[in-house]
């Protein structure tokens, strides 16, 4: 689940060929978009771009697709991607603590990537994990029943 | 192999019955693993348990892996059916626990006891099991088990029926959509089957984005082949040949497993060309959302399957007449599909046997938050609240008192205790300002502040907003905005009204569903909990200790017998006292944070 970006050559590479096996065709834009997050863990300007020209689709409408959906990322993620649920049974258990002291401790917003790169951090609308909360992920591993005080052992782990 | 005929189903469900039976002749072990047994640790309990079976060279013991058959609060928990049938269940397992179970239970043949679950509690006997039935019970990664237990039968008995005597019984047995709206399922395909179209769609929603909802990821977990049988029945009744299931791309397991079903499906004709040797064509499509609350609608569902961004437009055209590409498409919710198969198998007159007056069937809730039992559960409607918090979900955990229990998360609202004995149906809920929803129960005790509870909905909601159509744009931010204010002690008693008005409006004249309910959770509370938006506005304070401008905690002397728990516990250093002396708080060091409060086993820290 690492995912590190790629160097611009290999980012446009790797777009390409994405393209290229869903046939240039606009009605797969969000699957092109999924696949390309996918492959480079962010949707670069130059995919944008490529995407766009590619499938002869507005720039505008692609990055209308990219800022719609919470599930796509402009700027390239940590290696570990953590995420805290902000769902009402996660918020209620206390959820927001849990997001408090992962940003206390490595001085950090979500949305935001730390400056090595280590972790980028996120909340989520609820992992469907509901039952065990309050909950958070990291590269996409679920972590139940969390307490503030037990995230720097579990996020120690992710180097 | 193929199954061209029902005469072949049944030869193939026999085939299976023989192997099953060989199966039932050893002790099976049954592991839960479902995304929250995961969780749990479940990954754990099957490895230390083939370990410690390969250490004792237990051949004879089957293994199994199952999805999570919904009672969450004891995860991890396996259980172990010995060749007589008796079945042990054992949970809150860890790596030790295991390893004494296989010891005197799988080698000494002894139970132990204090690891075991009692399943005569309510959580288990007051459940009423229809479509989450075989959750837990069938492997989800095969086909054969869904098959053993009358898996297609349904579809196989609709194909042999015209089209609109399947519409009649769905009509007949009185199943409203389980998303939430409540629509009747037989009408809505009714709509879509009397429309003269080329193509028609069938496609489920699976964009399960209610915070606090999970029902939808059990069942698909649990039993992938329901949903696809019953997409392939409303795909016959509507006359569709091609099915989409929108499912959030927050469920990577729900996924896979959907991916294997449906290739299972396709392998044994279940789906695709002419299926069960009749002219019936219909095949399915994964599609993934990509995390948009508002995709749950269902125009805006089509929109983002239509490849663009997921805005809702007005209705009608409603889908059943012009959807997916122009063409008449019914979309269903996957409780909805789930429980199609059995009312084509057992009958409408079986299905609508249990419910209320105006609402058939069972219903499936997540039950979450502060209660003591949390899990998936499955009641009849037209059951009480009381009795499912109290009764199946065991009360409020940890001692506390209840205060509330909300329903239909972000277009849902607060049911307070003097609310609880109302039936659980469409109608009676929305007489108190609240609504089924998808089934999300989320239960609050005293420490929630129902102000922030308004402002929590309400900001989820400016979030998810798709932001084009001005009553939910504007009225959201505004309507946060107020509550703020109040929550910093800076509200005016006119507020409470001006928060009505906007919402209001917002029910009036937004677009879509989301901007006409985005304001049903405040105005909920606001209608059963007024005296605490008063408390907060005239006396400026939260009486749960929750808004931080409005409360301080103080030390009760009398309570207080200096255990020092509390000093330890505080991050700040806020907190002295003497061994066995009360203590203090240093109101201008303290940050409010909660430590001592919940550290406190005498009750001594006070919200003041």
């Amino acid at each position: 689940m690492q995912q590190v970006a790629a160097p611009p050559e290999d980012e446009r590479a790797k777009t390409l060929e994405i393209i290229e096996n869903n046939n240039h065709d606009p009605k797969r834009l969000v699957k092109i978009l999924q696949e390309i997050q996918a492959k480079l863990g962010y949707v670069p300007e130059i995919a944008q771009r490529l995407t766009a020209k590619r499938t002869n689709t507005p720039a505008s409408q692609i990055y209308g697709i990219l800022s719609f959906y919470n599930f796509f990322r402009l700027f390239p993620p940590g290696r570990h991607s953590v995420n805290v649920c902000l769902g009402t049974a996660c918020y209620v258990k206390g959820a927001e603590n849990i997001l408090k002291e992962i940003s206390s401790r490595y001085e950090l917003e979500p949305g935001q990537t730390t400056n090595n790169r280590r972790f980028s951090l996120d909340f989520v609308r609820c992992v469907g994990c509901c039952a065990i909360g309050p909950v958070m992920t990291v590269n996409g591993k679920v972590y139940g029943k969390m307490k503030p005080e037990e995230v720097k052992d579990v996020l120690g782990e992710y180097k | 192999m193929t199954i061209k005929s029902t005469n072949d189903l049944f030869a193939l469900k026999g085939k299976i019955e023989k192997e099953k039976f060989e199966l039932s002749q050893k002790t099976q072990v049954i592991v839960y693993q479902g995304t929250c047994g995961y969780a749990s640790g479940a990954k754990g309990v099957l490895d230390t348990l083939n370990t410690e079976l390969h250490k004792r060279n237990l051949k004879d013991i089957a293994v199994l892996e199952h999805s999570c058959m919904g009672c969450c609060y004891i995860e991890p928990y396996i259980s172990v059916t010995e060749p007589e049938g008796i079945s042990t269940l054992y949970g809150y397992l860890t790596a030790e626990k295991v390893t004494q179970i296989v010891e005197t239970h799988l080698m000494g043949g002894e139970i132990v006891q204090e690891y075991t679950v009692d399943i005569n509690i309510p959580f288990f006997s007051r459940q009423e099991k229809r479509i989450t039935e075989l959750l837990g019970k069938i492997d989800p990664f095969k086909i054969e088990d869904y098959i053993f237990y009358d898996g297609y039968q349904g579809l196989s008995k609709a194909l042999g029926m015209k089209q609109v005597d399947v519409i009649e019984k769905i009509k007949r047995s009185g199943l409203r959509g389980r998303g939430g709206a409540g629509f009747p399922t037989g009408v809505k395909w009714n709509f879509a089957y009397n429309t003269e179209s080329n193509q028609k769609y069938m496609v489920c929603n699976a964009d399960e984005g209610d915070p606090g909802a999970y029902m939808n990821r059990a069942e698909l977990e649990g039993n992938p082949h329901a949903v696809l049988e019953g997409m392939a029945i409303g795909g016959y009744a509507i006359g569709a040949n091609k099915g989409y299931i929108y499912v959030r791309a927050e469920y990577p397991l729900a996924i896979d497993i959907l991916n294997e079903a449906i290739s299972q499906a396709r392998e044994y004709g279940l789906l695709g060309n002419g299926i069960l040797g009749t002219s019936f064509d219909f095949d399915i499509e994964i599609f993934l959302g990509s995390g948009a609350f508002v995709c749950g609608e269902e125009t805006a569902l089509l929109a983002s399957l239509e490849q663009k961004r997921g805005n809702p437009r007005p209705r009608p055209p409603f889908p059943a007449v012009e959807g997916l590409f122009g063409k008449p498409t019914v979309i269903n919710n996957v409780g909805t599909l789930a429980n199609l198969p059995l009312i084509m198998c057992k009958g409408a007159e079986w299905w609508s046997s249990i419910g209320s007056e105006t609402t058939k069937g069972t219903k499936v809730f997540s039950l979450t938050g502060q209660i003591a039992r949390t899990g998936l559960i499955e009641v009849p409607m037209g059951i009480s609240l009381n009795e499912v918090v109290f009764d199946l979900g065991g009360g409020i955990a940890g001692g506390k008192k209840f205060k509330a229990v909300q329903l239909g998360g972000p277009s849902g609202g607060c049911v307070p205790a003097e609310h609880l004995n109302i039936p659980i149906d469409y109608e009676s809920l929305q007489d108190i300002g609240c609504i089924m929803g998808s089934g999300a129960m989320v239960v609050l005790n005293q420490d929630a502040c129902m102000v922030d509870t308004a402002r929590f909905f309400l900001e989820f909601d400016a979030d998810e907003s798709c932001g084009q159509c001005l009553p939910c744009r504007r009225g959201l931010p505004l309507m946060i905005e107020i509550l703020k204010r109040i929550s910093e002690g800076n509200g005016e008693i006119k507020d409470i009204e001006t928060l009505e008005d906007i919402a209001t409006f917002m029910q009036k004249t937004s677009l879509c569903a989301l901007g006409q309910t985005a304001a049903s959770p405040t105005l909920s509370t606001i209608r059963h909990f007024r005296k605490e938006y008063e408390a907060h506005i005239i006396e400026k304070k939260c009486p749960a200790g929750v808004c931080k401008d409005l409360f301080h905690y103080e030390v009760d002397e009398e309570l207080c017998n200096g255990c020092h728990l509390c000093a330890l516990k505080c991050p700040e250093e806020a907190i002295t006292g003497g061994k066995k002396e009360p203590h203090h708080i240093d109101q201008d060091k303290c940050i409010k944070c909660g430590n001592c409060y919940h550290a406190c086993k005498f009750d001594a820290v006070l919200i003041k």
